[in-house]
């Protein structure tokens, strides 16, 4: 299995496999904060839609989760707010 | 692929492949393009192709042998140079001059995007649809996610959201969910199907014209049954509880209209939920050509189109649930016409024989009848809104409640979702009303078709990869 690392910890993946699909393959399935409420959110909509499961990915914000294939290394932060 | 093409093809799932399919057969040079590491949409949804022995999702997949089929010719057509497929290239734009210009972004590398522009004279889009959703007290937890996201982690990566999952909505797109996850070993506790399934005796021709649908649906019926998941006519699931997760749903039984029957509630734990009450069409390439809409019977507008999927903008077609939510064969079928338009207004033999041609008319014939009915025995219920407190989360991205819906429809005077979101902000963030805009369009009390807010930007893109567009 290859590893991704999120927030400095490293996260196996399957080769194939999106960033989204690995944070939930791990159990998890919130990485945000919204912007008023200050609640969790995570992967919603799965296909690119809704905008929920957005992550900072190389340093780039605004990434989400559940489009970007995972990649040996890329390092993913999580805990993005929507303002960014 | 060197030379100029003759056609450009937006959506590489059902209705794209089989466009693009029927074009190279008939000796047309084709761009295909699509957002996803895969052909085959969501519908075909697959992980990429170096992965599919370490995530095997063959046992999920409905029409398999068609979906090969697809990919084989796609692939002869990239081996003949006739082919450029574009996967991971999110278009964001697509304009017309003397030719059409898709403005894309390659990101194959993501995070970093390329400016890719695309050009052909024809223009064939088929961006498919996404679950539409009813907000509901705690849909905001997370757990909660859309039926298409659940089955597209399981079909796109082998993963399942949770380990004790509830579905609720209403459609026919329920029972694969529960199908594909139950045979992955996930407890799937209940379903809450808010129709009543005697709504199709009212439409018989439609059932009966179309022997495989109930033959598919008869499929997942034996697997819900092999693995005891029970699907509960006539009841929704009406809230989520939970912290960090959601733990529990509320389910209820729903009377004639939708609403709640009093003292029927009751309380499942869980970890995870998926809900979706149909589809929206994805029109956001559309919408800016101005081309003509029509009224579908589930509640959308859509693309109107000829007997040959010609829009009302010359030289753009369009295929699959942009036309009208109807499923796979529909969209085969009309991507195959579209493309025989294509071959006919460019001057080019057609591509399918006449017996071929007159079955892919009786099938989109067919299929539309079935899709009709469905959107008929499976619609919005009327009441869904008595499930919301005043302090549901409806638009999920800018946070704006019920209340707030409900008081810029009272007392500001809001008639439709534009004129919300102008007093709210709903539908003002990241997702630009994609979420929560047919559930606005329900509460500011619209009897007209939904019709999505037009954006000019299909979807994000960055300005570095602008600024790197220099022509």
């Amino acid at each position: 299995m290859s590893e991704i690392v999120v927030d400095g910890e490293p996260l196996p993946f399957v080769e194939g496999q999106t960033v989204a699909a690995a944070l939930v393959a791990a159990g998890r399935v919130a990485w945000r904060t919204t912007r008023v409420q200050h609640r969790p959110r995570g992967v919603f909509c799965g296909i690119g839609v809704c905008f929920d499961c957005l992550v900072r990915i190389e340093g780039t914000g605004g990434q989400r989760a559940c489009l970007v294939q995972a990649v040996a290394g890329m390092t993913v932060t999580t805990g993005e707010h929507d303002d960014e | 692929m060197s030379e100029p093409a003759d056609l450009v093809v937006v959506g590489a799932g059902p209705a794209g492949m089989a466009a693009a399919v029927t074009a190279l057969a008939g000796g047309l040079r084709v761009v295909l393009v699509d957002s996803g590491p895969a052909v085959g949409g969501q519908f075909w949804r697959h992980p990429p192709e170096h992965a599919r022995v370490a995530i095997p999702t063959g046992d999920l997949h409905h029409g398999l042998r068609e979906y090969l089929a697809l990919c084989a010719a796609l692939s002869a057509g990239r081996a003949a140079g006739r082919l450029d497929l574009r996967l991971a290239h999110h278009v964001w734009s697509a304009v017309r001059d003397d030719e059409f210009a898709v403005h894309a972004a390659d990101r194959r590398e993501a995070p970093r995007e390329r400016p890719v522009v695309l050009r052909a004279p024809r223009l064939l889009v088929a961006t498919g649809a996404y679950d539409r959703q009813l907000p509901f007290p705690g849909w905001d937890l997370p757990g909660v996610l859309t039926i298409g996201g659940l089955q597209a982690l399981l079909k796109g990566g082998g993963v399942a959201a949770g380990s004790r999952v509830a579905l609720g909505g209403t459609g026919p797109f329920l029972l694969p969910v529960a199908a594909g996850l139950a045979a992955r070993g996930i407890a799937v506790v209940t379903v809450c199907e808010a129709a009543d399934p005697r709504a199709w005796l009212r439409h018989p021709g439609a059932l009966l014209r179309n022997p495989g649908k109930w033959a598919e649906g008869a499929g997942y019926a034996a697997v819900l049954a092999r693995h005891r998941v029970p699907v509960r006519p006539r009841t929704a699931i009406t809230g989520a509880e939970g912290g960090e997760r959601v733990t529990s749903v509320r389910i209820a039984s729903l009377t004639s209209d939708g609403s709640p029957r009093p003292g029927t509630e009751r309380r499942v734990e869980v970890d995870a939920v998926g809900v979706g009450w149909g589809f929206a069409p994805q029109l956001d390439l559309l919408l800016p050509f101005g081309c003509e809409l029509t009224d579908s019977a589930d509640g959308n507008a859509v693309v109107a189109v000829d007997d040959g999927q010609r829009t009302t903008v010359p030289g753009l077609y369009a295929a699959g649930e942009a036309c009208g939510v109807g499923g796979a064969p529909l969209a085969v079928a009309e991507g195959r016409l579209a493309a025989e338009s294509v071959l006919a207004d460019s001057g080019a033999a057609p591509a399918l024989s006449r017996k071929s041609l007159v079955r892919a008319r009786a099938t989109v014939a067919r299929q539309r009848a079935f899709a009709r009915a469905m959107s008929m025995a499976h619609p919005v219920p009327a009441a869904w809104s008595s499930w919301l407190t005043d302090e549901t989360v409806v638009c999920r991205c800018e946070e704006v409640t019920a209340g707030a819906v409900r008081a810029a429809c009272a007392e500001g005077g809001a008639h439709d979702h534009r004129q919300v979101k102008q007093l709210t902000r709903a539908g003002m963030g990241w997702c630009q009303g994609r979420m929560c805009g047919p559930a606005v369009h329900c509460l500011a009390a619209q009897k007209r078709a939904y019709v999505p807010a037009e954006r000019l930007v299909a979807t994000p893109v960055t300005l570095g990869a602008l600024a790197q567009l220099d022509e």
